[in-house]
């Protein structure tokens, strides 16, 4: 079955989900005030994919395992050789076949950030708003100084994790809104108080990069299920019109 | 019943068409999980390749490796081991190593081996899977006056030479299985894959 | 000894099948008499219509679930330390796991998408009615017991909502006076949701209620065969018979008419099934929930703990009610109460077709009702709501307590003779 290079915006997919169910729930940001940011993930862009693949592994897998997700199976779908992924992609020891492992032990972890940095195999599934969520983090890191690492996040306050892409982003810092009496001002938006490396766009997209990446991580057979939905629906269609008029046929016996 | 001529043709037809569409259907939707069955990406790591290095291996000395959850052993011969050999050919079941099953076309020699002097073998008896003893000296033994070096299987007491050779007289049917396998470079010998352009 | 027949085959084939035929009926005579019964002698009405391709449907999506959940169990490891990976597993590992695994979720609700549709056919034909009730009772029994088996499939995968959906649940058992704490540490085989209590739900989810539920469906297809198919018009068509060949006028073969609808049906369905199988396969988080992507923790509450769509009504009308003890009653007693259909309703008139518009209003509001509660349910709860909730709850078993009277209200249209159909 060859795989169709089918770029289907999750919003178009979610639109129609949401008119088979009108009373499908919400699919609005969960906690805080900051809305999720739409990350237009193309989990069949390769190019989207081996970015993200690398800037993962340079930036995050320093801290971050992604327990679930084999070095072989990544370089399958993402599109690289075994050499490719080894030497470029493979920071430890682990053999080709084996799954992707931070060098970090989650005791130390544990001890350095008050809370061991957790396996990221799933996140892309398993927040409220999917990848969009993992997309909004990335983005929302703003200067602290009242924070041990230095850093907070809109999206998860008092997060432990300092913003490891600093650098190609720049810093931001926070717009507070006018606090209410006895309130603590809450952070109203972010603004970019020095560049980074990266521009605002090229910043995006990095950040849009791991993300894709990450959410083909969280489901890498999801090429293969669109892949061969195709096939099975074509089939199914003629079955149906087949069964269809083959019920005609015997019904004409009746009246 | 009915009003008007059944068309007992068109029916079957289209009955006839069905049944061989939906079944060819259900058999392209049995096909995911008699697949299931392979073994999983998890049993192929598992599975995979052992590299070894046999640097350290002195002569006449066997080093065991675990592949595939079976025993492989490495050993090194003696040049007096591999001139034995061809006089034992009398006494064996399968001298000239004809059955096709146990062993792959580049060990299909006179020392069953790429390298005549490293000599590699699944350490698993070909009667019913005990492990046999490593017996290298060339001198008599209590089962054979005439003994050439080899193994010896205390279960049932089957016996091969230096090349995994099974005798004449002993349970075991066939000779010692050879796994593929490869060499990296003259220290290192992967198991489990064979050499290029090989079978 | 039956007579064996002697057929004049014109081929060797016919000649073959015709022995193999008359080897396998001289030893099991009664085979063909049960096939002639149940299949080319059993005369359902011609009226059929869209809200009559359910059962059939319900029977395909069982089959669906026991082949494909016995293939998982292949893979998947029933303990608390390997659940939640051995699921992913599955998913990445296994060569077309993630087929079988989705069909199987697809599949658990897709079962109740066509069991609510299969009962509202019910409702509104009448079909519970005399001779049917046994009918309906053992379907209920069904029901109980398919929800049961929903609730601990969806505790194996051992995420947090698995983890504590199960805890909330074993938890309303606690209400019930002087044996509650009790039955709670019975029924989790420990003092907290864990390895135990997973081991039992595996047991009981893979074959204990999937026995049960087979037997149930065959007592109650054997049940419907033995009094006859209603149909949307609630005309008794056994009441007008050929006076020679003594078959229903109105009646036609189940097989090959209805084998041959209901394949059509199937194959439309299963087109249904794929789209959101393959495309949208935790349908915007109602089949497959997010939090379930995270492993189950019992040291960290999810923000927002629900149970999965099918049972949301429910829940929101557990959760309106103040009180534990009466909460759960109104939560058991709104499932258990649907059993009393046969008696509550008084109607004269099977059919809803043939009703006043009083009835048709009230059974729209019902599903609005019910609708709206699950939707109630789905959500994180507010005073609004649960003020929202309580009026849905109090309509939902005013429908079915004041039955007995609305049932008889209203000018009913005369019923026909004969079954109408779109001819």
């Amino acid at each position: 079955m060859t795989d169709l290079p089918i770029a289907r915006p999750r919003t178009v997919r979610r639109g129609l989900a949401a008119l088979l169910l009108a009373l499908a729930p919400g699919f609005a940001a969960a906690s805080g005030d900051s809305a999720l940011q739409p990350s237009f993930t193309n989990i069949t862009d390769q190019a989207s994919l081996q970015r993200g693949a690398a800037l993962f592994m340079n930036y995050c897998s320093g801290c971050h395992s992604l327990g679930l997700q084999r070095y072989s199976r990544t370089a399958e779908d993402i599109g690289l050789t075994e050499a490719q992924m080894m030497q470029n992609l493979n920071f430890g020891e682990a053999k080709f076949g084996e799954q992707i492992k931070s060098s970090m032990d989650p005791a130390d972890g544990e001890a350095w950030f008050g809370k061991a940095p957790p396996d990221l195999s799933l996140v892309a599934r398993s927040k409220l708003g999917g990848p969009d969520w993992a997309y909004t983090f990335l983005k929302s890191f703003y200067v602290d100084e009242s924070r041990p690492s230095g850093w907070n996040n809109t999206l998860l306050p008092n997060a432990s994790m300092p913003n490891v892409l600093w650098e190609l982003q720049g810093l931001q810092r926070p717009v507070h809104a006018e606090a209410g009496e006895g309130a603590a001002a809450h952070v109203e938006k972010l603004e970019l108080a020095s560049p980074g490396r990266l521009s605002p766009e090229e910043f995006d997209r990095a950040a849009r990069d791991i993300t894709t990446f990450l959410h083909y991580v969280g489901e890498p057979s999801a090429l293969k299920r669109e892949a061969t939905g195709l096939w099975v629906i074509l089939f199914l269609a003629a079955f149906t019109l087949l069964t269809w008029v083959l019920k005609k046929e015997y019904w004409k016996d009746v009246h | 019943m009915a009003n008007q001529e059944v068309n007992t043709g068109r029916r079957r037809f289209l009955t006839a068409t069905t049944a061989v569409v939906g079944g060819a259907g259900a058999v392209v939707a049995a096909v995911p999980f008699i697949k299931s069955w392979q073994p999983s990406a998890r049993a192929q790591v598992a599975g995979a390749p052992v590299t070894e290095d046999i640097s350290k291996l002195e002569v006449g000395q066997r080093l065991i490796v675990s592949w595939r959850g079976q025993p492989v052993w490495i050993i090194r011969r003696t040049p007096e081991m591999l001139a034995a050999l061809p006089s034992l050919d009398e006494r064996l079941r399968d001298p000239k190593s004809d059955n096709p099953d146990q062993q792959p076309e580049y060990a299909k020699n006179a020392h069953r081996s790429i390298k005549p002097e490293i000599s590699v073998l699944v350490g698993t008896c070909t009667h019913l899977g005990c492990s046999p003893r490593f017996v290298p000296e060339l001198l008599p033994q209590p089962f054979d006056a005439d003994w050439k070096g080899g193994f010896y299987c205390p279960c049932h007491n089957s016996r091969f030479d230096l090349a995994g050779r099974v005798f004449q007289g002993v349970p075991a049917p066939t000779n010692l299985k050879v796994p593929p396998y490869r060499f990296i470079d003259d220290n290192r010998i992967e198991i489990g894959v064979n050499p290029e352009g090989a079978a | 000894m039956a007579q064996i027949e002697k057929s004049a085959p014109n081929d060797p084939a016919t000649g073959l099948i015709a022995g193999l035929r008359n080897w396998f009926t001289d030893r099991a005579p009664g085979f063909d008499p049960v096939y002639r019964k149940h299949m080319t002698e059993y005369y359902a009405p011609k009226n059929f219509n869209l809200w009559y391709y359910f059962g059939s449907l319900a029977l395909l999506v069982l089959v669906n679930q026991i082949v494909t959940g016995i293939f998982l169990t292949m893979h998947y490891k029933p303990s608390a330390t390997e659940a939640f990976t051995s699921v992913e597993y599955i998913m990445r590992d296994v060569d077309w796991g993630w087929l079988i695994r989705l069909m199987h979720s697809t599949g658990a609700s897709l079962f109740f998408v066509v069991v609510y549709l299969h009962m509202f056919r019910g409702l509104i034909y009448g079909s519970y009615q005399k001779p049917r009730e046994l009918v309906w009772v053992l379907g209920m029994l069904i029901f109980l017991t398919l929800m049961a088996e929903a609730f601990m499939g969806y505790v194996l995968p051992w995420g947090q909502m698995s983890y504590w959906g199960a805890q909330v649940i074993i938890n309303l058992f606690g209400a019930i006076p002087f044996v509650g704490e009790d039955l709670t540490e019975w029924i989790r085989g420990d003092y907290l949701v864990s390895d135990a209590t997973l081991g039992r739900f595996f047991a009981l989810h893979v074959i204990a209620l999937p026995l049960v539920i087979l037997l149930l469906v065959v007592l109650h297809l054997g049940a419907l065969h033995e009094v006859g198919s209603n149909n949307p018009d609630g005309v008794d068509i056994k009441k007008v018979k050929d006076p020679v060949t003594k078959i229903p006028l109105d009646g036609i073969a189940f097989h090959p008419y209805y084998t041959v609808k209901d394949l059509f049906g199937t194959a439309f369905f299963l087109l249904i099934a794929a789209f959101i199988l393959f495309f949208e396969p935790t349908f915007g988080g109602l089949f497959l929930e997010h939090d379930n992507f995270n492993a189950a923790n019992p040291l960290v509450t999810p923000e927002h703990i629900k149970p999965v769509w099918y049972f949301t009504p429910y829940y929101a009308m557990l959760r309106a009610v103040p009180d534990k003890l009466f909460g759960v009653m109104i939560m058991g007693g709104a499932v258990l109460i649907l059993f009393l259909l046969p008696w509550i309703d008084r109607s004269p008139v099977k059919s809803l077709r043939y009703r006043p518009l009083l009835h048709t209003l009230l059974i729209a509001l019902f599903v609005v009702a019910f609708a709206v509660l699950g939707w109630l349910g789905m959500q994180a709860g507010s005073t609004t709501q649960t003020w929202v909730a309580r009026v849905l709850t109090i309509y939902y078993f005013g429908f079915f307590l004041l039955m007995p009277f609305w049932s008889q209200m209203g000018t009913f249209k005369p019923v026909p003779q004969r079954v109408t159909t779109h001819d």
